[in-house]
């Protein structure tokens, strides 16, 4: 049998395990990214319709979720640096080919956006809500002006900040299942859907989860549609393009992902979300709840597996 | 100027000298390395062909990690020298992960390390790359690819070679003579 053997003097314990750099930090961020991206989405989508008053929890309710979920999700990103103290220098430099500078200069602008759009409604959460100072009153009328506005920002920024947390991974050529345009609408989708989800998990009304859930269920839809997009992309492409496919098809990460996010993520909540609409009687938080585990499980999977798919020289 | 490096593999007696003199010109920590032997045994018994290389961080011309790197910290320098500032460096490892040939590590001291070609602390100076100078089958050769009479020059015009993975897009600027 014709064989090749490897020997690399790189194998030792402190260099070759590491190079698996980013662990549970990183796809943590992506979910809590996605998911805040998503709920922010849809606040501005209801708000510039007019729809406000109509799915109160979409626009009002679910934003309080983000600056949390953000907070969160930056806490973790810091963990993960080795270099903690220099984390500043993120913030002297704008750099457009690299999508984690211009992911971080997204976070700067969708933080305080997320923390302007509570401000704005934390009067209808805790009506005796007292800004105390003339200039917080003044702040917060010149906001409310211009809310329209802050909207569209709003809609453009968390549509980058979504689509952004794919493009992070899809730039690296090394890794070739990451190597995917697909990955960053892909990624998109999922936080859309779990937005839309969290936003089903939220309200207590009727007419919104179910607006919200045929939502939830247009975006399944174009997310198994990207995920197979993926795949045949994957298996008509270069050799180290198919072997990163086959991790999923047959590979170590088969069972995970078939079972954990495209049955239990993907299609399960959806036919759950079709029979609830047709009326049948569900608990109502089951379909969203899964939706969530799902996108969860998405980050996690495509993080390890890819730094699992390489080049081979 | 376009600094780049030879590496003999019919010569290359994967002795790890490279290796060492790298540690130690560089206080690399224990147990890390900025370069590394692989040996590669190809074939059907008792038909078997051995090649071993001396690799490190290629130089890319067109390279990812500079690339990736959020802050800048990663760049080139003389002669298309790929360096990292450390003091820019936030140890995100967005580089680490974006290297197709795994030449890069995160220091104990929090950022990213990787082969200098020696280029501030020798090469400035006059003096080969640490690696180079001591190889005692003397199957290393550097220079200005630029200069068509440096040592590196003269061997890629007399030989056959081949770089890794050129597919992966990365213009890899180190030279397996083959």
């Amino acid at each position: 049998m014709r064989e090749e053997l490897i020997i690399s003097g790189r194998m030792n314990r402190l260099v070759d395990p590491v190079l698996n750099i980013w662990h549970w930090h990183i796809p943590l961020y992506l979910f809590l990214g996605g998911l805040a991206a998503g709920i922010l989405f849809f606040a501005a989508l209801v708000t510039i319709q007019g729809k406000a008053d109509k799915y109160p929890t979409a626009a009002k309710l679910a934003p309080f979720l983000t600056p949390f979920l953000l907070a969160l999700g930056l806490l973790a990103l810091f963990l993960d640096l080795n270099h903690k103290l220099y984390f500043w220098r993120l913030y002297t430099t704008i750099r457009l080919e690299s999508p984690m500078s211009w992911g971080a200069w997204t976070l700067m602008v969708v933080t305080p956006l997320s923390l302007i759009w509570c401000a704005l409604n934390i009067r209808e959460i805790f009506p005796r809500w007292d800004w105390k100072y003339p200039i917080l009153f003044k702040t917060e009328a010149f906001f409310k002006n211009n809310l329209l506005t802050i909207s569209w920002i709003m809609l453009v920024f968390s549509l980058i900040l979504g689509v952004y947390t794919g493009i992070l991974f899809s730039a690296f050529n090394a890794r070739p299942l990451w190597n995917t345009s697909i990955l960053g609408p892909l990624f998109l989708t999922s936080g859309l859907s779990t937005g839309a989800a969290a936003i089903v998990l939220m309200s207590k009304q009727q007419t919104e989860r179910n607006y919200f859930a045929r939502i939830d269920l247009m975006l399944i839809g174009i997310e198994i549609f990207l995920i197979i997009h993926m795949f045949m992309g994957f298996l008509a492409s270069t050799q180290v393009h198919i072997e990163a496919a086959q991790l999923f098809l047959g590979g170590p990460y088969t069972t995970v992902f078939w079972m954990f996010v495209f049955s239990f993520g993907l299609v399960v909540p959806a036919i759950l979300e079709i029979l609830e609409l047709r009326g049948f009687h569900m608990p109502h938080w089951l379909a969203p709840s899964l939706v969530l585990f799902g996108g969860i499980m998405l980050r996690f999977i495509m993080a390890y597996a890819g730094q699992a798919s390489r080049w081979l020289y | 100027m376009r600094y780049a490096m030879a590496v003999d593999t019919k010569k290359c007696v994967g002795c790890s000298d490279c290796v060492v003199a790298c540690q130690t010109e560089n206080k690399v920590p224990i147990g890390y390395c900025r370069d590394w032997i692989v040996e590669v045994t190809d074939g059907t018994y008792p038909q078997l062909e051995i090649e071993i290389r001396s690799e490190r961080c290629n130089h890319c011309d067109n390279s990812p990690c500079v690339r990736c790197c959020p802050t800048g910290a990663s760049h080139y320098a003389d002669g298309g020298v790929v360096l990292v500032t450390h003091e820019a460096c936030i140890g995100c490892g967005a580089c680490i992960a974006s290297c197709p040939y795994d030449a890069r590590y995160p220091h104990p001291d929090g950022y990213v390390d990787k082969c200098t070609f020696c280029l501030e602390n020798r090469v400035q100076k006059g003096l080969n790359p640490a690696c180079v100078s001591v190889c005692p089958t003397k199957c290393l050769y550097f220079g200005d690819l630029d200069d068509p009479n440096s040592p590196v020059s003269l061997v890629l015009k007399k030989r056959k070679w081949k770089t890794l993975i050129p597919e992966a897009g990365t213009d890899p600027q180190l030279y397996f003579l083959v």
